[in-house]
């Protein structure tokens, strides 16, 4: 594929607001988990939520004033983002940079608090509604686009868990086939109770945090985060973190459960591989996908053990930052790039004690040492699968 | 970007598929728009077919119809699934048992309230591990898909099936965003002419051309009150048989124009 860099990158999540505050969280193994007192939950679990959400959206985008936005904006406003995309637009011009972000639930949040503020009689909703601005899924691109100040193509991918890393294969593909000049790519998915008591129906929410490839492990803990990237082609911006390679495939097995085998989560990292150029003992360590439910990391362990047996160091933060669901791409993605740039890998600290069923070479304790390329696995309902691969400047 | 289109999948008020309906959108015969009746798909099982919501239904059927008018393979087939407004019925229900005291949001409904169900219920009735993705752009989500699926077959010079589709929202969310028929529509689009190939389309990018509307006041109604039906221009061009350039709005002031010819 043609050659990509993130010359610019930022994030918010249960680990903070920036890189400084994210490195030193996974470097000393902090976790971001607590127990949940969101709203007026009430469910026995743990979740990821990020502080400092309260400020509205003001201004001329007041109307996009929502818990997902905010989480979105503040990922934007970190490291000097906003800037970064300031320069590329007077690079390029405004409508040559695309914005391909991804979400699964937008701001259904603010959705779910109207409804209790429903007409009794009629049924109407109160009148200061901003569907558009804050509901619709598309909401969080039209809303970073305004932000950047950008005019390219931009739509929002919804594929429930693998959304922000898919939004990489967009923006590589609009980049190479010179649609636009660079991109913006990423998103937000913030916390509500539509996740929360769904994922509680369908039991997969741990009482405590969640324990990723642990015996014991019971269930995801939900978390909330946003991310975005400057994707450009590798020649604009020299010593940046390479893009290698996408992959993407579909389960074709069940709405809310893995294939057993993991063979679309095989299928996605064999096309990522491919795209790349690489063979799996180029890949010096996998950011799994691993929400540490039963089935999910059985699954994805199945995949990893398949294609590159027990040689290659893995393991989940999940256990740090909660699953942010549609932000996991973008979220772990930029992890994978901040492990690059620093090198290091991960602790996954929540890991007591290794399921002995599973093969790969999960790492519980993390590891300073210099990384070459770097996978990163999102997966998600509707069997949707993504890896993305990430390479050191050379 | 230069594609070309193997099938075709409709489904609107008045427009049962795409044999009945291209006459009509070719101005050769009456528009009378009629109720949907949407039917459960026959490729999924029927424990899964029983789950289907509307707008699975919906996706599926025009999926279904493009790639059988094709003769290709359903399952070779990567797939751009893309909606504004999603599975609304699911989505209200979901709201007002969050706003009850009980909160028991079924798991079924959960699963059925992503984005992405229609694509999923799609790779798993056709057995497709190959990628699927589901788009959102608010009004301009057909446009968005259209070029997301004529970007992917070209880069992977691969046919792609696209499928567009929204469906009104019930009272509550209707307010707020009027959605006023079902619309759903899809394209196969190949990179290579194949013998079964019916146009030609040509795709670039601009932010001059006007928009394109229907002339006829009651196509027209149904292109502005549907986000999915925003796709009509581009349908009367396949349905017409002359060569014809069609302009789709996108956000931020651009434009997707495409060169239709047969």
């Amino acid at each position: 594929m043609t050659s990509f860099v993130l010359s610019h990158f930022a994030l918010a999540s249960p680990l903070g607001a920036g890189r400084a505050e994210t490195v030193a969280a996974l470097h000393d193994g902090r976790g971001g988990l607590s127990p949940c007192a969101f709203e007026t939950v009430r469910i026995p679990t743990h979740i990821g939520e990020v502080d400092g959400l309260d400020r509205p959206v003001a201004g001329g985008l007041a109307d996009y004033d929502c818990r997902n936005n905010r989480l979105a904006l503040m990922a934007l406003e970190q490291d000097g983002f906003i800037d970064a995309v300031a320069g590329a637009r007077k690079r390029y011009g405004a409508h040559r940079i695309g914005l391909f972000a991804g979400t699964s639930t937008a701001g259904i949040l603010e959705t779910e608090l109207l409804f209790r503020r429903r007409d009794p009689v009629t049924g109407a909703l109160p009148a200061d509604f901003h569907y558009a601005q804050t509901h619709n899924t598309y909401s969080v691109a039209d809303f970073a686009q305004r932000v950047l100040g950008l005019a390219g193509p931009a739509f929002v991918v919804s594929a429930a868990c693998a959304s922000t890393a898919k939004a990489f294969g967009n923006a590589a593909r609009m980049i190479a086939l010179g649609l636009c000049d660079a991109a913006v790519v990423g998103g937000a998915d913030s916390l509500c109770l539509t996740t929360l008591y769904g994922f509680h129906s369908l039991q997969l929410t741990a009482e405590g945090p969640c324990r990723p490839f642990d015996a014991s492990r019971s269930g995801i803990s939900i978390g909330e985060a946003a991310g975005f990237a400057l994707l450009e082609r590798a020649e604009r911006a020299p010593g940046a973190i390479s893009l290698l390679g996408i992959g993407e495939s579909s389960d074709a097995h069940h709405m809310s459960s893995p294939h057993p085998e993991g063979l679309g989560a095989r299928m996605a990292m064999e096309r990522a591989l491919a795209a790349a150029g690489l063979a799996p003992e180029d890949i010096d360590y996998i950011n799994l996908h691993g929400t540490a439910t039963r089935v999910g990391d059985a699954a994805e362990d199945q995949a990893i053990w398949g294609l590159f047996g027990d040689r290659t160091p893995c393991n989940s933060t999940k256990g740090q930052t909660g699953h942010t669901l549609g932000a996991s791409g973008i979220l772990e993605t930029i992890i994978a790039a901040l492990c690059l740039d620093e090198g290091f890998i991960p602790s996954s600290p929540t890991t007591e004690r290794l399921d002995p069923t599973l093969r790969c070479r999960y790492l519980i304790q993390g590891t300073d040492r210099p990384l070459r390329r770097v996978m990163s696995n999102s997966f998600g309902f509707g069997g949707s699968n993504c890896s993305v691969i990430l390479g050191a400047a050379p | 970007m230069k594609l070309f289109v193997d099938g075709i999948g409709l489904c609107g008020p008045g427009l049962a598929d795409w044999v009945q309906g291209a006459p009509i959108l070719a101005g050769s015969a009456m528009y009378h728009p009629a109720p949907v009746t949407l039917v459960p798909s026959e490729l999924l099982p029927p424990a899964e077919r029983r789950r289907m919501t509307e707008t699975v239904k919906l996706a599926l059927a025009v999926g279904s119809e493009a790639v059988a008018r094709s003769e290709r393979q359903a399952e070779a087939l990567p797939s751009v699934f893309t909606s504004s407004g999603g599975d609304g019925a699911t989505i209200t229900d979901i709201l007002e048992i969050l706003a009850s005291e009980e909160r028991g949001v079924s798991p079924t409904r959960f699963h059925n309230s992503v984005h992405n169900a229609p694509s999923g219920y799609w790779s798993i009735a056709t057995h497709s591990r190959e990628s699927s993705t589901s788009l959102c752009a608010h009004d301009f989500s057909f446009a968005a898909g259209l070029l997301e699926a004529a970007s992917l077959a070209t880069s992977e010079t691969k046919p792609v099936l696209l499928v567009a589709y929204d469906l009104p929202y019930p009272a509550a969310l209707h307010a707020a965003r009027p959605i006023q028929s079902i619309f759903g529509t899809a394209l196969l689009l190949s990179p290579a002419r194949e013998s079964r190939s019916l146009a030609t389309l040509t795709l670039s990018l601009d932010r001059e051309a006007a928009e394109t509307t229907m002339p006829d006041p009651a196509l027209e109604a149904l292109r502005i009150g549907n986000p999915a039906a925003r796709a009509l221009p581009v349908l009367a061009a396949l349905a017409g048989g002359a060569p014809r350039r069609v302009t789709l709005a996108l956000m931020a002031g651009n434009r997707l124009t495409l060169e239709v010819a047969p």
